[in-house]
């Protein structure tokens, strides 16, 4: 409704510009969005402001959030959440850590596996490409469950991850039943630490909520699993958009590098690389954004476990709110979980203008604007380039 | 990356760097060494990440057609022995097909109505002149950046206040907000020359009548597009059904299989069933993806223009 009463006012504004707002053309287009700004404001806009105030109550399940007797406890569960020492705290703050490992794998290995991939299928003397660029996106159509279910399989005790393993004599995990640290297993095979007996330099550190030993646990190996059935569903979808953004790459650039004598990596470094730049700051941005809100995989797979390590925020704040039936808590996570998803992207973004020259960013802007022309082109016809 | 790097000398590398060459480059490309070991290596990476990609989906067939002992003891083995079709029969004694019923309806009215719905909004806020259009436009860009994950729970409480949760409706009604859908459908409007709307309009068409017998016929791709991702989307949906309902009648295929797997058919390996379950769930998008791969690919690219 607020919407509607300041829309009204940036409408009389630009009344004199378009000639003057029909009462009949203003009726239409209200009838036109209606339907779907009242589904957007009851279901987008009024479950967050409930959620908001379900935050700061003490609201256990019962009756409904507004009913008379839930009362408001100010900051009560943000400070539970964050400062209090409590198993809640300890609960996110590992969340927070499994999930970071998680993101800073995830992240950098699809996007870079997604341009090895649109790289190669870009090269013109290759046959076959649609079959190709269709197996590695495929994945990325089916449902979350059914391929969780598929891996859960593959990384069994017994499995074919497992099988394969045995074939050139390693004998692989149980994988999704396996809490043990890959950092804390890394660096104690290089005899930087032992893992039998950590040093108590890190073990009596204690910051938020954990010990600095267990900060430093790496993605545990369920974890991983889950790190690699993400990266094989999700890196299709980026390919196919490194692989636009590498067809808008100018040919005429690339004859002009080739005739100066620059080989395929100076090309690639120098031509296409700042070309694609746009591309590279989405696929991270939609990348960041989607790692942090991982929950199928893991309701599916594992529940959080083994032994919490793969406890992620989405996770944990559904299990307070719909298991334990603390609602307060389960939303104050779910609005932590959202500033650190807005943190992380307007980092991004700002790491990524403050390295770009200023000539840079005339040309970023020049191929946004080709590529959002690409894209009207390719709605229009139907189909890709 | 490594992959290739390891592969061959320094020079071989450049398969990396994404070329599109003219056909008298190619001719002249074809001679030169480089380029053959390039287009080698470029295979075999190829078809290294097309097994790896492709060799799951064969294991999630066969495996479906095994039996338990079977499936633990040959996990790699493409030849179910001996050959049962068991699992399949045990799944038709859950609620299966129950849950694929709903999940064939809840798709369908989902994607109906984002189709009719983000057409019209797109529509309004392309060509429409009406006071609050771009403060409803602006609100659209806010509310495509809410990541979904966060809504879950504000969701089950706002499907609760209203008194629908646990009923048909909680299950597709919050699944047509679609601001996405909007934002595509408004970007592709406005690509249409305002020249057709006003020779329809000289004849005196009422908007309705104009939108849906001229501009809707035109938006054809944009549509096909819509109605891909919905039913794929609302198909593969998973965490809002997980809040929306109780009732097991109410399950959908993603929530029921989920339910399955972790207990409903007792303890032990049950990956035979899993693996058909997974299977049928996985043939109707693969239906459609294969039928419209093109609008897929378009698809993907449009919504990624919103980010």
């Amino acid at each position: 409704m607020a919407t509607e009463s300041s829309g009204a006012a940036s409408g009389r504004t630009r009344k004199p510009r378009s000639g003057g707002i029909t009462t009949g053309q203003s009726r239409a287009g209200w009838t036109f969005v209606a339907p779907s700004v009242a589904l957007l404001v009851l279901f987008v806009l009024l479950p967050i402001a409930l959620a908001v105030w379900v935050s700061f109550s003490d609201w256990n399940g019962r009756g409904s959030p507004l009913n008379p007797d839930v009362n408001f406890v100010g900051t009560d569960n943000y400070a539970q959440i964050l400062t209090e020492e409590s198993l809640i705290k300890r609960d996110f703050f590992t969340s927070l850590r499994n999930n970071g490992y998680y993101v800073l794998l995830v992240v950098p290995i699809q996007t870079i596996m997604a341009l090895l991939l649109a790289s190669i299928l870009n090269q013109q003397l290759l046959k076959a490409r649609s079959f190709f660029r269709t197996a590695f996106y495929f994945p990325s159509v089916t449902s979350s469950v059914a391929i969780s279910l598929v891996f859960l399989f593959l990384f069994s005790g017994s499995g074919a991850i497992n099988e394969i393993l045995g074939y050139v004599g390693l004998e692989g995990p149980t994988w999704f039943g396996d809490s043990r640290g890959l950092l804390h297993q890394l660096l104690g095979a290089l005899g930087v630490w032992n893992i039998d007996s950590p040093p108590t330099a890190l073990t009596d550190t204690t910051i938020l909520g954990l010990s600095a030993w267990e900060w430093l646990s790496g993605p545990s190996v369920a974890m991983s699993a889950i790190i690699m059935l993400v990266i094989w569903t999700t890196t299709g979808t980026f390919m196919l958009l490194f692989l636009a953004a590498l067809q808008d790459v100018p040919t005429e650039v690339q004859e002009a590098a080739m005739v100066d004598g620059a080989n395929r990596w100076q090309r690639f470094r120098a031509v296409t690389l700042p070309h694609i730049r746009p591309t590279v700051l989405l696929v991270l941005t939609l990348g960041l954004i989607g790692t942090w809100q991982v929950f199928d995989q893991i309701f599916i797979t594992t529940q959080g476990g083994p032994t919490k390590t793969t406890l992620t925020p989405a996770y944990l704040s559904y299990t307070y709110a719909l298991d334990n039936n603390q609602w307060g808590i389960g939303t104050a996570m779910a609005f932590i979980l959202f500033a650190i998803i807005i943190f992380f992207t307007v980092l991004q973004r700002l790491a990524f203008r403050d390295r770009a020259a200023a000539r840079q960013r005339r040309r970023e802007r020049a191929a946004n604007t080709a590529a959002k022309k690409a894209t009207a082109q390719t709605l229009t016809t139907g189909a890709p380039r | 990356m490594t992959t290739t790097t390891t592969g061959g000398a320094p020079n071989t590398t450049p398969v990396l760097a994404g070329t599109l060459d003219t056909a008298a480059k190619q001719r002249r490309r074809r001679i030169s060494p480089w380029t053959a070991v390039a287009v080698g290596i470029g295979y075999l990476v190829l078809v290294l990440f097309a097994f790896v990609y492709i060799y799951p989906f064969v294991i999630q067939l066969v495996t479906g057609f095994k039996t338990n002992p079977d499936a633990t003891q040959n996990p790699l083995s493409l030849v179910p022995s001996p050959f049962v079709t068991e699992a399949f029969q045990r799944l038709g004694e859950t609620s299966f097909w129950l849950w694929f019923l709903n999940s064939v309806v809840v798709s369908v009215v989902v994607t109906a109505g984002r189709v009719f719905f983000d057409s019209l909004a797109g529509y309004a806020l392309a060509r429409l002149p009406f006071r609050g259009r771009s403060a409803t436009f602006a609100g659209i860009l806010i509310i495509l950046a809410v990541p979904g994950i966060i809504l879950l729970i504000p969701k089950f409480l706002v499907l609760r206040q209203l008194g629908i949760w646990d009923t048909y409706p909680a299950l597709f009604l919050p699944l047509i907000a679609d601001a996405a859908g909007i934002f595509i459908m408004k970007q592709f409007f406005e690509t249409i020359p305002v020249s057709v709307e006003e020779a329809a309009r000289i004849d005196g068409a009422s908007t309705f009548r104009l939108f849906w017998s001229v501009i809707l016929p035109m938006a054809r791709p944009a549509l096909i597009t819509i109605t891909i991702l919905s039913f794929q989307g609302s198909w593969n949906e998973f965490s809002h059904f997980l809040v929306a309902s109780q009732d097991p009648n109410l399950y959908t295929l993603t929530k029921g299989v989920a339910t399955l797997t972790s207990g409903q058919l007792g303890s032990g390996n049950q990956y035979p069933i899993s693996m058909a379950a997974s299977l049928l769930m996985t043939i109707p998008v693969a239906i459609v993806f294969f039928a419209f791969q093109r609008y897929f690919i378009s698809g993907a690219n449009a919504g990624a223009e919103k980010g």
